[in-house]
């Protein structure tokens, strides 16, 4: 009785009443105190295995206790917590190498979809080659990258880019390629010109397939940026947890896990954002359906 | 001003299919009049489709002229505007958007095209949905918003194939009636194209019964009941009911020629029907004999 009274009051009200009662309705729902739940669990176990049973694999294991003490410390044993500004120097480092691959992959991807999904000519020159450079992984990239760019940064960054751009690239081709033929012939029947039967029919319809593009795209920048890291890495999360293994300093190898956990989820999250903001028919016809 | 607006002759369509070739058109020859609603019927299958695309202009036939105004059609033009059987408002555009895309996309988009834009959405019922977009709308909605954004161009010609095809039997009877009204109203020439025989008088001026594939014209039929039309009533109305006869059992014939059937099964199946409509005081519009 009381989410219908709040119901009446959101339409009225607006935004923070809307906001509250959404709120409230996901705290009515069972979906946070399982996953509350789920968190203590895994925390659980991870404690009595590594300090109270002492289970044989989890022995050397750093312990939760050492390793939020440390991270919560003003004065962390190992040199890095949330007190620190090393600790954000390679969050920064990993993050601004994550968002340079990432904006190029975009910026590159995107058009090279677009062309790939538009012009059947040109897929036919250039996609046969795309389709056997995509699943070279990127950590075969390294050794190569190294010597094309004399640098670590450069080749951090270009083995990041890569399967971000192969990812968004194919995503946005699928996307246009999606696109039923009758919206095009609706355009053109409506007078549209090509250019804008691109902008206003193509784009559009390719939207969510693009969107689930940059998803994968940032997801797997993540990835091969720690593996970039680990191996050639001067600073950084990967390069923080590759450290953490080779001075035995082990706490910090898995607040650099956890770290990389918390902000990829984020960025990850930010571009849904972005997408349901820039797709609010898409979000709505979700919406109905779910 | 000649009475004819558009006309076929001698119009052949070959497809090239797995095998071979196959043809869908066969000399097919006839009128459109101004200010009629013509209804194109025929066995599912038969071409009637691909007539549409002919007309439109979407596709060239293989040998044969199509001329509009007097003058051959060379492609698509916002003077003949199609509803085709699936729709295709564009699901990123509100209703309102989509009503005003062919103006906008020509550049036409004045503030008489804006006024007529609006009347029309609140002509077709739609005007709390002005905003929507079309996976908010039901079915019904969506094919008025969709005859909105045609007519908003003031085409010559409207086409609409099966557009009732998939909706329920409230709706569509709904639908008919109001279409009906409609288009009375303004006037407009209209190519109708159904596989519903009741659907197919109800709405008719004149009636076209079209042959099995390769299709040609078989059969025209002028229906002259008077407007406004309701659906009850016809059921009743005795001319009805004779032209309802006579294009079934030229119907029957042609879906019997494709089973191989004879022309004695097709005679008893009519004469089973008339038998039926002899009785129709007990027959509900909704509800037609099979
Ligand atoms: N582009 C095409 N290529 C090859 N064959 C085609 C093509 N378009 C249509 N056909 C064939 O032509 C025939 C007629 O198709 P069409 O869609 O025009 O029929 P229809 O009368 O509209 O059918 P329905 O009642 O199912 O809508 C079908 O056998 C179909 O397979
Ligand atoms: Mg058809």
């Amino acid at each position: 009785m009381e989410m219908v009274a709040s119901g009446a009051i959101g339409r009225e009200d607006s935004r923070l009443a809307m906001i509250r009662r959404r709120l409230a309705l996901s705290l009515r729902s069972p979906a946070p105190y399982l996953a509350l739940l789920g968190f203590a669990l895994f925390l659980g176990f991870w404690h009595l295995a590594v300090e109270v049973w002492q289970l044989p694999r989890f022995r050397a294991m750093p312990s939760l206790g050492a390793v939020v003490g440390d991270w919560i410390s003003r004065d962390p044993i190992y040199g890095l917590s949330l007190f620190t500004p090393e600790y954000y120097a390679h969050i920064w480092a990993s993050l601004r190498r994550v968002l340079l691959a990432f904006a190029l992959a975009t910026a590159l991807g995107v058009p090279l979809g677009m062309a790939f999904g538009w012009s059947p000519a040109f897929r036919r020159y250039v996609f046969p080659l795309f389709e056997i450079l995509r699943p070279i992984p990127a950590l075969a990239w390294v050794p190569l990258a190294i010597v094309m760019f004399h640098g670590t940064e450069s080749s951090v960054r270009f083995i990041t880019f890569l399967p971000a751009f192969f990812a968004t690239a194919l995503n946005t081709m699928l996307g246009v390629s999606s696109i039923d033929e009758s919206y095009l012939r609706a355009a053109r029947c409506l007078g549209a010109s090509r250019w804008q039967t691109f902008r206003h029919v193509v784009v559009p319809g390719a939207m969510p397939f693009i969107f689930t593009g940059l998803q994968i795209s940032i997801g797997v920048a993540w990835f091969s940026l720690v593996a970039g890291e680990m191996l050639a890495g001067e600073f950084g999360l990967g390069y923080v947890i590759y450290t953490g293994y080779t001075l035995v300093t082990y706490p910090t190898i898995v607040i650099g896990m956890v770290t990389l956990g918390l902000v990829g989820y984020v960025s990850s999250a930010i571009i849904r954002l972005v997408g349901r903001r820039l797709m609010q028919w898409h979000a709505r016809n979700l919406g109905i359906e779910g | 001003m000649s009475q004819t607006l558009v006309e076929l002759r001698q119009v052949s369509k070959f497809y090239r299919d797995g095998i071979g070739i196959k043809q869908v058109v066969r000399d097919c020859t006839l009128d459109i009049e101004r200010g009629k609603l013509t209804v194109v019927i025929g066995p599912s299958g038969c071409g009637k489709s691909t007539l549409t695309r002919l007309i439109a202009g979407f596709e060239r036939p293989t040998s044969g002229t199509l001329m509009s105004e007097g003058r051959p059609i060379t492609g698509p033009h916002k003077d003949r505007l199609v509803l085709f059987q699936e729709s295709a408002l564009f699901p990123w555009m509100t209703t309102e958007q989509n009503v005003l895309y062919g103006p906008a996309a020509r550049g036409e988009a004045t503030p008489q095209a804006m006024q007529l834009a609006g009347s029309l959405i609140d002509r077709v019922g739609l005007t709390a949905f002005r905003r929507k977009y079309p996976t908010q709308l039901s079915g019904g909605m969506q094919r008025r918003a969709e005859l909105a954004r045609a007519l908003v161009n003031n085409p010559k010609l409207m086409i609409l194939d099966e557009p009732f095809r998939g909706l329920d039997a409230m709706t569509k009877s709904l639908m008919q009636e109001y279409f009906s009204g409609l288009f009375q109203e303004m006037q407009a020439t209209v190519l109708f194209v159904t596989t519903d025989i009741d659907e197919a008088i109800f709405l008719a001026d004149r009636l076209i019964i079209m042959t099995n594939a390769p299709t040609r014209v078989r059969k025209v039929i002028n229906v002259d009941i008077p407007h406004p039309r309701k659906l009850a009533d016809i059921v009743e109305n005795d001319s009805a009911n004779d032209v309802k006869i006579r294009a079934l059992s030229i119907l029957h014939e042609e879906a019997m020629r494709s089973f191989g059937g004879s022309a004695k099964a097709s005679a008893d199946f009519v004469q089973a029907y008339a038998a039926r409509i002899g009785r129709t005081d007990s027959m509900t519009p909704g509800n037609p004999a099979p």
